[in-house]
């Protein structure tokens, strides 16, 4: 441990929900998108789930809407630090997605992609099980262009870069391929838990 | 990892993604490294620029970032994300410029603690997506200290006497807000937001200062590199795009 001279930090909260090295942003949610917050109408938006699957499928806006309502409420967490507690996301279960386009046995992984083009590579276990949303309302509000709407994946359990604004769709794959952040040196991972914030972490 | 990539990499059948300019190394990014503090110069009333010896520092790219972490003495540790604000060739150096944030533990620390001679923590060079390695022309547009990552490519062009176009727009609320207002040459248009030198109109950023560098682009076309708070970043780059500039060579770096 290499004690810093005079740093005393910020007072201490123990936290249960907090994961090592971040700090709760309390009321703040930064945005840290990496290109131009797309002009995506939900008329516009599509979600298609493909890859190694036995039925290829996209669902449009009302479609996707239509299926069974699912909300997440809980904590978020960044790779650049901050946690955020107690958010209310409301969407449908990715799984109602996987259930109709159904992952071959060979399924291991899978790409999330945006409309912008970013990318993000998840293990199908992380997407699956009740563990992740395609996520269109915060808070009781249509979610905000810059915070990923109309619509946007949401995966909490790992940072928060996995979890693709504008999402356009999964491609399910048999190994993992990394995405846009995992491309440019961060983890493949990316579980807060185990503080995986870049390769080799 | 020890997966293998036997199939071309999966591209999203949408508007492309904007790719990382280099590959990044996984041991540097992994190592954390002691980095001594050499020097501190004020820049503005709410910036200091903070000079370190860092030995074994692999080099980095202008644009790139590093992660700091101070640890108190129960072992607390506050982490943050700076970027790299010194060019890559300051063999075995590096500077970062750090606003004094309201409440910032470690920002604080810097402002009111240091002193030469007192050793951080810092892993990196981090990240390739905004780095910029002085082969295309370069538009950069920056607010505040968003104007750090931006300076390390203005150094760099300087030093290295690179003959491609670099543009920077730097946007700050007044002449004594403005960081390293000494060091900006030809290539620099600062534009003050609530008051301005005799002389110089006081106003924000507008299409009017974009539009004329996308009406005669270089050859190539520009890479726009955009940092500053999520507000100014998606004012800039709405600007950008409505004066033509493609989406997909447009990079952006907000803080948080």
């Amino acid at each position: 441990m290499h004690v810093t001279r005079g740093f005393t930090g910020r007072p201490r909260v123990t936290h249960a929900g907090l994961p090592p090295g971040q700090y709760d942003a309390g009321d703040d949610w930064p945005v840290l998108s990496a290109e131009v917050t797309p002009d995506l109408a939900p008329a516009e938006w599509t979600f298609r789930v493909d890859g190694i699957v036995e039925r290829p499928r996209t669902w449009d806006w009302d479609e996707a809407q239509a299926l069974p309502a699912s909300a997440y409420e809980g904590d978020i967490h960044c790779v650049t630090g901050w946690s955020k507690f107690g958010v209310r996301f409301g969407g449908v279960s990715l799984d109602a997605f996987l259930d109709a386009a159904r992952p071959q046995a060979s399924a291991t992984h899978a790409v999330a992609y945006s409309h912008t083009g970013y990318t993000s590579n998840l293990p199908l276990a992380d997407l699956s099980g009740g563990r992740a949303w395609i996520a269109f309302a915060y808070e009781g509000k249509p979610l905000a262009p810059e915070h990923g709407g109309p619509a946007r994946l949401l995966v909490p359990h790992l940072y928060f870069w996995k979890s693709a604004k504008w999402i356009a769709g999964i491609r399910i794959l048999g190994h993992d391929e990394p995405g846009f952040w995992e491309q440019n040196g961060y983890h493949a991972r990316g579980n807060p838990w185990e503080e995986q914030r870049y390769s080799g972490d | 990892m020890t997966e293998t990539f036997t199939s071309p990499a999966f591209t999203p059948p949408t508007r492309f993604a904007v790719p990382g300019r280099i590959a990044v190394s996984e041991q540097t990014a992994g190592a954390w490294q002691t980095a001594t503090l050499t020097e501190i110069r004020r820049e503005t009333p709410r910036a200091a620029t903070f000079r370190f010896a860092v030995p074994g520092w692999a080099g980095h790219l202008p644009g790139q970032h590093l992660m700091l972490r101070l640890t108190a003495e129960d072992g607390y540790v506050a982490q943050r994300h700076y970027s790299l604000a010194s060019a890559p060739d300051d063999h075995g150096h590096i500077e970062l410029t750090l606003d004094h944030v309201d409440d910032g533990e470690v920002s604080g620390w810097f402002h009111t603690v240091a002193r030469t001679g007192d050793r951080v923590e810092v892993r990196g060079p981090l990240s390739g997506f905004f780095a910029w390695p002085g082969d295309r022309p370069a538009l950069l547009i920056g607010a505040g200290s968003g104007v750090v990552p931006l300076m390390s490519m203005v150094r760099h062009h300087r030093a290295r006497g690179l003959a491609v176009p670099l543009r920077l727009l730097v946007s700050a609320r007044a002449p004594e807000d403005l960081i390293y207002a000494d060091e900006y040459g030809a290539e620099t248009t600062p534009l003050f937001t609530r008051s301005a030198p005799e002389g110089v109109p006081v106003g924000r950023l507008a299409a009017a200062h974009v539009a004329p560098l996308l009406a005669e682009p270089p050859p190539g076309g520009w890479e726009a590199y955009v940092c500053g708070s999520n507000a100014f970043a998606e004012h800039a780059s709405r600007l950008l795009v409505q004066a033509g500039q493609p989406v997909e060579r447009i990079r952006i770096e907000r803080f948080g």
